[in-house]
């Protein structure tokens, strides 16, 4: 009950946040934020409950973001339906990846992963209809009332999204599929001897992961009002989504969101103030120290603090 | 009485290896099997047909009327087919509670205090109870082996098949483990016993079958099998 009640607390707040005669570019770095909320949430429904490592963001997030302008573009359709078609398209992707779970474990699920990231990267290379390797250029519609402007409203939608790929990983976290996934990642065999259906369990965990991270590509064309492959594919995606439930503690819902928060605020700080170029090096010198200092993320050392304390 | 399970010409190779060729077994609801042999033989191999964690290529497996040898190894774990395994494989994350509410959540499907309850009372008949709530990586070998038989325990089987539960234990665990054998079989669960500590498997079993290169060599009471030519040439050599 708390925890809806804090849910729409959170998204009126957003809305209030739109409306409030505030300067644009906020909305333009926070959606960014949120979307990697979105993101690292996604990624540890599979990564960090299931010990699956998936190094293929890029592609479930590129692969929405195709979706959704190829149905832009195609028929004109409005956001929603490009979302709910990325979240779509990305989640049989993620099926699909799934099955490689059937053979693969380990290093060798994870190298798999940014290989379908690179055969998805040069098939889009090559389709001229999306506007092939130089991108495509897109025309925004109209901003919807009550909103003054497009970014303005991908910020609300952007944080709808985040507050609903949050639910649903506290759902699976909390529920007896999530029971099922760490018993997968503490071993296969003896989960499927306790009766778990590994199959049908990873399975799930891939699609929900997928079509979350597809739900957020599909609103980037219309933040950007272009597309192109290189950066839509881009390997930081992948690396950010890993890094992040890392550095906020992979055990719980809330360590992603905190991992998210903190590096893509600092990420989108270092970006106006010292470079884009600086921005990778801090998700690289984060994660080694947390790696090495912090094996549990923020939410152990705070665990740690918490005893220590008492 | 109608076997419980039944393995009908089961052979499986590996490769150009031939793990077991057509091994055939029954084995009777409520008894206390022994399956002996020595290393390489094929034990594990035909307990993880058994089981579902490898596909025989040939032959059948019947569990209670019902030919399992097609289904996954979840699925013969819901009709009854429990195992514990040699080298023991906890669910480390999680604490040894946690660890039998996995399959008292997919098997038995338990409600939350019904499947605690549960668990604290198998913890209680193996001795675990006082690590209710200790994390599972921090358990003794003995523990281990114990929490390995206690969460297949929380599948409710039917058939239980303990893969070297007592291997590298000292005489007195040895003895403990036996014992808490013997009282599940006691609730009429039916006990396969895979073992290589020779005292504990004649004590233990009524009956013994002796694998050998993945052919059954020799199969009876405890007392004919030390006494065959054939098992003490598998073991000791010609």
């Amino acid at each position: 009950m708390k925890y809806w009640v804090s849910v729409a607390v959170l998204f009126l707040l957003s809305v209030a946040l739109a409306l409030a005669p505030t300067n644009d570019y906020f909305f333009y770095a926070a959606f960014v934020v949120l979307q990697f909320v979105v993101l690292s949430t996604a990624w540890n429904i599979l990564g960090g409950y299931a010990g699956y490592v998936n190094f293929g963001t890029g592609a479930f997030f590129a692969i929405g973001a195709y979706s959704a302008v190829v149905l832009f573009k195609w028929l004109g359709a409005p956001l929603a339906v490009q979302m709910v078609a990325g979240a779509a398209v990305s989640g049989l992707l993620g099926f699909s990846v799934g099955l490689l779970t059937l053979r693969l474990r380990g290093i060798f699920f994870a190298i798999a992963t940014v290989a379908v990231t690179f055969v998805l990267e040069t098939v889009m290379i090559n389709w001229r209809y999306v506007g092939g390797a130089t991108g495509l250029q897109l025309v925004r519609p109209a901003v919807i009332e009550p909103f003054d402007t497009y970014t303005r409203m991908l910020f609300v939608v952007m944080a709808l999204l985040a507050l609903i790929a949050i639910s649903v990983a506290r759902y699976v976290q909390d529920s007896w599929i999530g029971r099922g996934l760490r018993a997968i990642r503490d071993s296969e065999e003896a989960a499927e001897c306790s009766g778990v259906p590994t199959l049908k369990l990873k399975l799930f965990a891939c699609t929900i992961s997928g079509a979350l991270m597809g739900a957020a590509g599909a609103a980037m064309p219309m933040y950007l009002a272009f597309i192109e492959p290189a950066s839509t594919f881009s390997l930081n995606y992948s690396v950010s989504a890993l890094a992040m439930p890392m550095i906020g503690g992979t055990a719980h819902w809330i360590g992603p969101v905190i991992g998210a928060l903190i590096l893509a605020t600092i990420q989108q700080v270092v970006t106006v103030t010292i470079s884009n170029e600086i921005n990778v090096l801090v998700v690289g010198v984060l994660l080694v120290a947390f790696v090495v200092g912090a094996p549990d993320g923020v939410l152990g050392l705070f665990k740690r603090w918490l005893r220590s304390s008492k | 009485m109608a076997a419980l399970l039944e393995v009908k010409n089961v052979s499986k190779h590996f490769g150009g290896f031939t793990a077991l060729s057509a091994v055939s077994l029954e084995i009777a609801p409520g008894e206390r099997f022994g399956l002996i042999g020595p290393n390489g033989s094929g034990k594990t191999t035909l307990i993880n047909c058994v089981s579902g964690a490898l596909r025989n290529e040939s032959g059948s497996i019947v569990f209670d009327g019902e030919e399992v040898s097609r289904l996954a190894a979840y699925q013969r774990t819901r009709r009854g087919i429990a195992r514990s395994f040699q080298v023991p494989r906890p669910f480390h994350s999680m604490t040894v509670l946690e660890n039998l509410l996995v399959p008292s959540a997919y098997v038995a499907h338990l409600k939350d205090h019904e499947a605690r309850d549960q668990a604290m009372e198998i913890l209680k008949r193996m001795g675990l109870a006082q690590k209710a709530g200790a994390q599972a990586n921090q358990l003794s070998q003995v523990e281990l082996r114990k929490l390995e038989l206690a969460r297949a325990m929380a599948a409710r089987p039917r058939l239980l098949i303990s893969d070297e539960a007592m291997a590298g234990l000292s005489g007195g665990e040895v003895d403990e483990v036996l014992a808490i054998l013997f009282k599940l079989n006691d609730q009429g669960i039916t006990i396969i016993m895979i073992e290589h500590i020779m005292q504990a498997v004649m004590r233990f079993s009524q009956r013994v079958v002796c694998l050998d290169a993945g052919k059954i060599i020799c199969e009876g009471t405890p007392a004919s099998i030390v006494q065959n030519p054939d098992v003490q040439k598998a073991y000791l050599g010609a």
